[in-house]
């Protein structure tokens, strides 16, 4: 096992994931098994292979610089659980 | 023991793009929140970004004013933190390929030139703001800034001052508006400043623990604010115990920083690249049309202000570190070219004073670079005299008129005419015997109470070295 079931924590926590401790053991091993396939292509030597990215060769399509958005905003708080003077409110958080 | 100081510098600065990096939303600063954003600003499920060329041009610019290698193919990888003014929970931004690469800038400190090396420069997305007000126990978020394109320049651990980091922040600064990549308002945020500072025994080669400052958003601040954490680091030191790496936050009103509940588990990222958009690949053609509308810089331009006009390295410096003001500059010497020292006096005498006093950019300066050309060509031509020539800026500062409007109707014209001032000599020094005896037995400092009395008298119209002439001649020198 190249991790432990507190790593998974530690990373359900971060993406904000539920991860409940009889799903915990199952989590470890699977996620082990993909670093453990990680680590086993980490072998093969890749000297002078550039770095991809992207499965896929496309390039970024870039667009002109222009205002093509209007205001929506009582669409977009409309949406939201609360809000006030235009502004979403959110449980309070502290710098 | 003796400590070295050793700073490097991220400097945020915010593109002067109509719209969004990612979206078509407008970036004006100041709208009433949340006007300005679209379904990919709040992340609605489904919008995907769309990349702004013009972000990708601005960057670009400033790579090659660094003369740093800009990287043809570069990838957007997505930052992951929860902050709720971040409703993606990841921001786009460069970690491993980003688009300028290793450059450098000249920074002048004390007369001395020093190299300070730029690590990188990445395209990023700005946050948007969380008021934290009261709203009944909870945070009110404006995302209008959210999404606004951002490149983040990286110095090297180059410079070992606070005074240096003050003039490597102003050089970028002066960079950034040259280069019309970015409106430098550190008020508005357009311009921000994060400084990681250490200290370290003289002569050693390791770096100490560095701490990250935040909140410097104005070059007094930066100074201040690395000065006294650099003592507060050395004072840990002296007295045995260890410097922590972390982020504080500077307090202007106490003038000290503070440990900043860091972030949950700041420093985990996970970054990867973005899958919503694939690899930025800039064609030469592309390069080389940014390459072609580069400004002259100020370097350059400051070395051009001392040859061609035979300016000091002083006011060279003081008149090219912004764009506007050496434009006017050279507006003013186009009106009168004959005078370009007395000019850049003026400019930085009169006129910055002016401004300062009025807290007014050179952009909204009421005395226009072709008045004070005017101006300064009636200095010129002796029919107001430097000190008149006051008063005449003031009134023209004022809207009352041009120089020569001003002074025709104040009847300021100069007294050049020997006829007509040595009346008025002769006037002072018969009505002053005593101290013509002083003056006579060795006091020969009593010749500027002469002028005084005659400047007095004339209401200062009287031309002064002929004022001199006459009263040297007269007191028998």
């Amino acid at each position: 096992m190249s991790i432990n079931n507190e790593d998974v924590q530690k990373i359900a926590h971060l993406a904000r994931l539920a991860v409940g401790p009889e799903e915990l053991d199952n989590y470890t091993r699977n996620l082990s098994q993909i670093l453990d396939l990680v680590e086993q292509m980490n072998e093969v030597n890749t000297d002078g292979v550039e770095a991809m990215a992207h499965p896929r060769e496309t390039k970024l399509r870039l667009r002109d610089d222009a205002v093509t958005e209007e205001n929506q905003r009582d669409k977009f708080t409309g949406l939201a659980p609360a809000s006030e003077n235009g502004l979403f409110l959110v449980p309070k958080v502290l710098d | 023991m003796e400590w070295e100081t050793v700073i490097g510098l991220e400097i945020h600065t915010q593109l002067r793009t109509k719209s969004k990096i990612f979206s078509g939303a407008s970036t004006t600063y100041g709208a009433e929140p949340n006007t300005q954003v679209c379904a990919v600003d709040i992340a609605l499920p489904g919008a995907l970004p769309v990349m702004n060329r013009d972000a990708a041009r601005m960057a670009v610019k400033f790579g090659l004013a660094i003369g740093a290698k800009i990287n043809q193919t570069s990838i957007f990888d997505r930052k992951n933190y929860f902050y709720p003014d971040l409703p993606k929970g990841y921001q786009i931004s460069q970690l491993h390929l980003p688009i300028v690469g290793k450059g450098s800038i000249t920074i002048d400190i004390d007369g001395k030139k020093k190299v300070i090396g730029i690590t990188r420069a990445h395209l990023e997305e700005d946050a948007g703001k969380s008021l934290h007000e009261d709203y009944h126990g909870m945070t009110g978020i404006d995302l209008n800034r959210a999404g606004t394109p951002l490149i983040e320049i990286v110095s090297e651990p180059d410079m070992r001052s606070a005074a240096e980091a003050v003039a490597y922040l102003k050089s970028i600064h002066s960079l950034v508006r040259y280069l019309d990549i970015c409106d430098g308002n550190m008020q508005e945020g357009s311009f921000r400043c994060d400084a990681n500072v250490s200290v370290r025994p003289r002569g050693q080669q390791e770096f100490g623990t560095r701490t990250e400052l935040k909140n410097i958003n104005s070059f007094r601040f930066v100074e201040k604010a690395i000065d006294i954490e650099v003592e507060r680091q050395i004072d840990i030191l002296e007295s045995g115990g260890r410097v922590v790496q972390e982020t504080r936050l500077y307090d202007s009103d106490k003038n000290q920083t503070r440990s900043m509940r860091s972030k949950e588990e700041a420093n985990d990222y996970r970054y990867f690249p973005d899958p919503d958009l694939p690899q930025m690949v800039l064609e030469d053609s592309f390069i080389e049309s940014i390459r072609a509308e580069l400004p002259e810089l100020p370097d350059a331009r400051c070395q051009r202000f001392i040859t061609e006009y035979g300016l000091s390295d002083y006011d060279a410096g003081t008149l090219t570190a912004n764009r506007e003001l050496a434009d006017f500059y050279e507006q003013a010497v186009a009106a009168l070219p004959a005078q370009p020292k007395l000019i850049a006096n003026w400019v930085n005498g009169e006129l910055a004073a002016h401004l300062n006093r009025d807290n007014t950019s050179i952009a909204d300066s009421p005395v226009t670079a072709t008045m004070l050309g005017e101006l300064v060509a009636r200095i010129d031509d002796n029919t107001i005299s430097g000190k008149i020539a006051k008063e005449v800026f003031e009134a023209i500062w004022n809207g009352e008129g041009t120089a020569d409007e001003i002074i025709e109707k104040r009847g300021l014209k100069q007294i050049s005419d020997d006829s007509a001032i040595e009346p008025i000599v002769d006037e002072i020094l018969a009505s002053n015997p005593t101290q013509i005896e002083q003056y006579k037995g060795g006091n020969t400092k009593l010749l500027g109470f002469f002028v005084g009395q005659v400047m007095k008298a004339t209401q200062g119209k009287a031309n002064p070295k002929q004022v001199n002439e006459l009263l040297r001649r007269k007191l028998g020198d």
